[in-house]
C-alpha cells in the first residue's frame, strides 16, 4: 500500500468522524458566529450618556445654559441637583459616575476678566481610570465650548488660544468596534483552531484508538498530516465566517488583499490547531487538555495580545513575553488589513512571527508524539 | 444524608487531586495569569511614538515641539517634511502620532491670532487614540497658558479623582481577576465533572447508588467551589501584598459573597455538565459561555458603553455582579445595602442554575 492511498484512507477516517459527531462541525462554525457577536457588541470603549450630577449654586440664567451645553454632548447625561451632599451620596452609590460642581461666585467671577479664573469642580469615581480619564476630556471639552460662546455674550476677550486640530487615520469616527473586531477574530480563532484538536485526538489517546492507529501501516507524519488537513479546511471555514461578519454586520471596512489574509489564516490556524495536537497529546485526559487548551488561549489572546491593552505601554519585560503570543502577530495582521490595507511593512514581520510559531507548535507534537511512543 | 455527602465530597475530591497533572493545572495558572495580565492590564499610554512635521522657523514652534517631547506621554522618533512622509510613518506604524505645526504658527501666535496646529493619529487602536488626543489637548493647552503672560484663563477646572486618585490601571484590573479566574476555573472543574462520569459510564453506577440527585450535585459542586474560592484568594493575596492595592471594605463580606458567587459559578457548569453527553460536548459548553460572560461583564469595557439589548442580556452574568461588588469593596469602601443590591442577582443566579441542573440530573434517573 503506498504512501498515497495511506493518507486517502486517512483522510476519509477523519471526515466521517467530523460529520458523525457534530461537535467539531459546532466548534468549527457555531462557536466563532456566538462568540463574534456576543463579544463584538460587548466591548465598546465608545461612552455614551455618562451619568453626570451637576450642581450649580450660581444664578438660574448662567445654569440653563451650562446644562443644556452639556446634555448637547452625546457622551454626557448631566442631571441637575440641589445640594453637593445628595450629588456625593449619588456618586457613592454608583448612580452617577461623576460630580459637577459650580460655586455661588462662578458667574461673577468669569464675567469680570480680572477676577478669573472662575473655579468649577469635577469629582470623578475613578475606579474605572480609563472612564474615568475620558469622562474628564469630555467634561472640559463641553465646557470649552459653552465658554467660547459665554464670552462673546459677555463681550470679553478672549485669551491666546491655540487650536489643535485632530485626525483620525483609518478610523475617522474612532469607533472602538473598529479597533476590537479584528483583535476579536484573532481571539476567536485562537479558541476554535486549538479546541478542534484538543478535544478530538486527547479523546482518542483516552480510549486507546489512538495506539491502533499507530500500529497500522500509516506513520507518524502521515496520520498527523491527514489530521491537520481535514481540521485546516474547517478552520479556515470559521475563519471566513468572522471575516464576513465584521465586514457585513460590524460594517467594517476590508482594505487588504485576500492573499494576504490567507496567508496569516493559514500560519495562524497551522499554529493553533498545532498547539492543540501537542496539548493532547502531552496531557493524556481530556480533563486536562481541557483546562490547558483554556488557559493557554482566551485570556492570553485578550490580555497580552493587543487587542484591548497597548502593547508599547506595558513593562520591557512584558513585551518582550507577548512575543510568544502569536495571537499577538493576527491581531496586528488583522486590524492593518482591516482597517488600512496591504502595508507589507507591517505584515511581513509578522507574518515571520506567526510562521516561526507554525513551526514550533507541529514540531514539538512530533517530538512528543515520539517520545510517547517510545 | 450528610455523611452520604460527605462519602461522595471525599471520593469527587480524591479524584480530582489525585493526579500531580491536575493538581499543578488548578494552582499554577491563577499564579501566573496575575503576574502576567496585571502587568499588561494598562489603559495608560506612555512612549507613544511621535513624528514632527514642522514647517515653522520661529522660537514659538520649537518650544512646543519641546513640550510634546517633555511629557512622558510622547516619545520623538523621527523628523519628516511632507504629507507623503507622515502618511508612510503612521502607515508603517514606526509613528502613532504625526505632529504638523503649519509656517505661520509663530507669526500667528506673536500677533494674537489664533495659531492652528494639527495632529494626525493611528486610530487602529482607537481607544489609544481618544488617550493621546486627551493628552495633547492638555500639552497643548498648558502650552497656549505659558504664551499668555497678561491674563488669566476663563474657568479653571479643579479635577478630583475619587477611590483611585493616581488612575491606576492595576487597581481596576487586579480587583476584576479577583472575579474572572475564580468563576472560569470553578465552571472548568464543574462543567466537565458530570459529563466525564457519563462518557466514562460511571454516571449509571452514581445513579444506582441511594444519593439522591440533589445530593449527587452538591458533592459534584464542593470541589468547584473550593477550588475557585483558592484561587480568588490567591489572586486577593497577591493584589494586597505584591500590587499593594488598598483593601476598603469588609473582608469578611467579600468572602462570605465569593461562596455564593462560586456556587453560582459551578452553577453554570453543573447545567452545562448535566445536559452533555460527552467531555467534548462539556467543553464546547464552557467555550461558548465563558468568552461572553467575561466579556460582557464590564471587566475590560464598561456595561453603559453596550448596547441596551446586549446589557440586558448581561444581567444573567454572575461575573457582572461580582466585579461591582470587589471593585467597590477594594476601593469604595461601598456600604453594605448597596452592596447587597448585587449580592441578590447572585443569589438568584446560583439558586436558578442548581435547579436547572436537578431537574436534568432526575430527568436522568428517571
Amino acid at each position: 500500500m503506498n504512501s498515497r492511498m495511506r493518507l486517502h484512507g486517512l483522510v476519509q477516517k477523519e471526515i466521517k468522524q467530523i460529520t458523525r459527531d457534530p461537535s467539531a462541525l459546532l466548534i468549527a462554525f457555531l462557536l466563532p458566529f456566538i462568540l463574534l457577536l456576543v463579544c463584538g457588541y460587548g466591548i465598546s470603549f465608545d461612552a455614551v450618556h455618562v451619568k453626570l450630577a451637576v450642581v450649580i449654586e450660581s444664578p438660574e440664567e448662567e445654569a440653563r445654559g451650562l446644562i443644556d451645553a452639556l446634555a448637547a454632548s452625546p457622551y454626557l447625561a448631566p442631571e441637575r441637583m440641589l445640594t453637593t451632599e445628595a450629588a456625593e451620596q449619588a456618586l457613592i452609590g454608583g448612580r452617577v459616575r461623576g460630580l459637577l460642581v459650580f460655586r455661588e461666585d462662578f458667574s461673577q467671577r468669569l464675567a469680570n476678566p480680572g477676577r478669573w479664573p472662575a473655579p468649577a469642580e469635577l469629582d470623578v469615581n475613578a475606579t474605572d481610570p480609563n472612564s474615568a480619564r475620558i469622562l474628564e476630556g469630555y467634561v472640559s471639552g463641553a465646557l470649552a465650548t459653552w465658554l467660547a460662546g459665554r464670552l462673546v455674550e459677555l463681550r470679553v476677550t478672549q485669551p491666546t488660544d491655540i487650536d489643535l486640530d485632530h485626525r483620525f487615520w483609518f478610523n475617522t469616527d474612532l469607533r472602538s468596534a473598529d479597533a476590537i473586531v479584528p483583535g476579536l477574530i484573532a481571539m476567536v480563532m485562537s479558541m476554535t483552531g486549538t479546541l478542534l484538536t484538543a478535544l478530538i485526538v486527547s479523546r482518542e489517546w483516552e480510549r486507546g484508538t489512538m495506539e491502533s492507529m499507530l500500529a497500522s501501516p500509516a506513520n507518524l507524519a502521515e496520520i498527523t498530516l491527514a489530521r491537520l488537513g481535514c481540521y485546516f479546511v474547517l478552520g479556515m471555514g470559521s475563519m471566513a465566517i468572522c471575516v464576513l461578519l465584521g465586514i457585513v454586520l460590524f460594517q467594517l471596512p476590508f482594505r487588504g488583499g485576500i492573499l494576504a489574509l490567507a496567508l496569516a489564516s493559514s500560519l495562524f490556524l497551522i499554529f493553533a490547531l498545532g498547539l492543540g495536537l501537542f496539548i493532547s497529546t502531552l496531557a493524556r485526559s481530556q480533563f486536562v487538555a481541557a483546562q490547558v487548551a483554556f488557559l493557554t488561549t482566551m485570556m492570553p489572546a485578550i490580555m497580552l495580545s493587543g487587542m484591548v491593552f497597548d502593547i508599547a505601554s506595558m513593562p520591557r519585560w512584558l513585551q518582550v513575553t507577548t512575543y510568544a503570543m502569536p495571537a499577538r502577530y493576527l491581531v496586528s495582521i488583522m486590524q492593518t488589513l482591516f482597517l488600512s490595507g496591504d502595508v507589507w511593512p507591517v505584515l511581513l514581520p509578522n507574518l515571520v512571527g506567526l510562521g516561526i510559531a507554525a513551526m514550533l507548535a507541529v514540531g514539538a507534537t512530533f517530538a512528543v508524539t515520539r517520545r510517547r511512543l517510545d | 444524608m450528610l455523611h452520604r455527602i460527605f462519602a461522595l465530597l471525599a471520593k469527587e475530591l480524591a479524584a480530582l487531586l489525585s493526579d500531580r497533572k491536575v493538581r499543578s493545572v488548578l494552582v499554577v495558572p491563577p499564579l501566573v495569569q496575575v503576574a502576567l495580565f496585571a502587568y499588561a492590564a494598562t489603559y495608560d499610554v506612555t512612549n507613544v511614538p511621535l513624528a514632527i512635521w514642522n514647517d515653522d522657523a520661529g522660537a514659538q514652534s520649537a518650544a512646543l515641539v519641546r513640550a510634546f517631547a517633555g511629557s512622558p506621554a510622547f516619545l520623538p522618533v523621527e523628523g519628516i517634511q511632507s504629507p507623503g512622509q507622515a502618511a508612510i510613518a503612521i502607515d508603517t506604524m514606526r509613528a502613532t502620532a504625526v505632529l504638523h505645526i503649519p509656517e505661520r504658527f509663530s507669526a500667528d501666535l506673536l500677533a494674537r491670532r489664533t495659531p492652528h496646529v494639527q495632529l494626525l493619529l493611528d486610530a487602529r487602536r482607537s481607544n489609544t487614540a481618544l488617550l493621546i488626543e486627551a493628552y495633547s489637548a492638555t500639552i497643548v493647552a498648558d502650552f497656549a497658558q505659558t504664551m499668555n503672560t497678561t491674563s488669566n484663563i476663563p474657568i479653571s477646572l479643579t479635577v478630583r479623582d475619587w477611590f483611585n486618585p493616581t488612575l491606576e490601571s492595576q487597581w481596576f484590573i487586579l480587583p476584576g481577576l479577583v472575579a474572572v479566574l475564580s468563576i472560569i476555573m470553578s465552571m472548568l472543574i464543574s462543567a466537565l465533572s458530570l459529563a466525564r462520569e457519563r462518557e466514562l459510564g460511571t454516571f449509571d453506577q452514581l445513579l444506582v447508588t441511594p444519593l439522591r440527585p440533589l445530593e449527587i450535585l452538591a458533592g459534584k459542586a464542593v470541589p468547584g467551589v473550593i477550588i475557585g474560592l483558592i484561587d480568588a484568594n490567591i489572586v486577593i493575596a497577591a493584589a494586597l501584598l505584591w500590587f499593594q492595592i488598598p483593601f476598603r471594605g469588609s473582608m469578611i463580606v467579600l468572602q462570605a459573597i465569593l461562596i455564593l458567587y462560586m456556587i453560582a459559578g459551578v452553577g453554570i457548569g453543573l447545567v452545562i455538565s448535566s445536559i452533555t453527553h460527552t467531555q467534548q460536548q462539556a467543553m464546547l459548553g464552557v467555550f461558548v459561555i465563558a468568552a461572553p460572560i467575561v466579556v460582557l461583564s464590564g471587566f475590560l469595557a464598561p456595561v453603559e458603553n453596550m448596547p441596551p439589548v446586549i446589557e440586558v442580556l448581561g444581567r444573567i452574568d454572575p461575573i457582572r455582579w461580582m466585579l461591582i461588588i470587589v471593585r467597590g469593596l477594594f476601593l469604595e469602601n461601598t456600604p453594605l445595602p448597596v452592596v447587597l443590591q448585587s449580592t441578590w442577582p447572585l443569589a438568584l443566579i446560583a439558586t436558578a442554575t442548581f435547579a436547572m441542573a436537578g431537574v436534568a440530573v432526575r430527568r436522568a434517573v428517571t
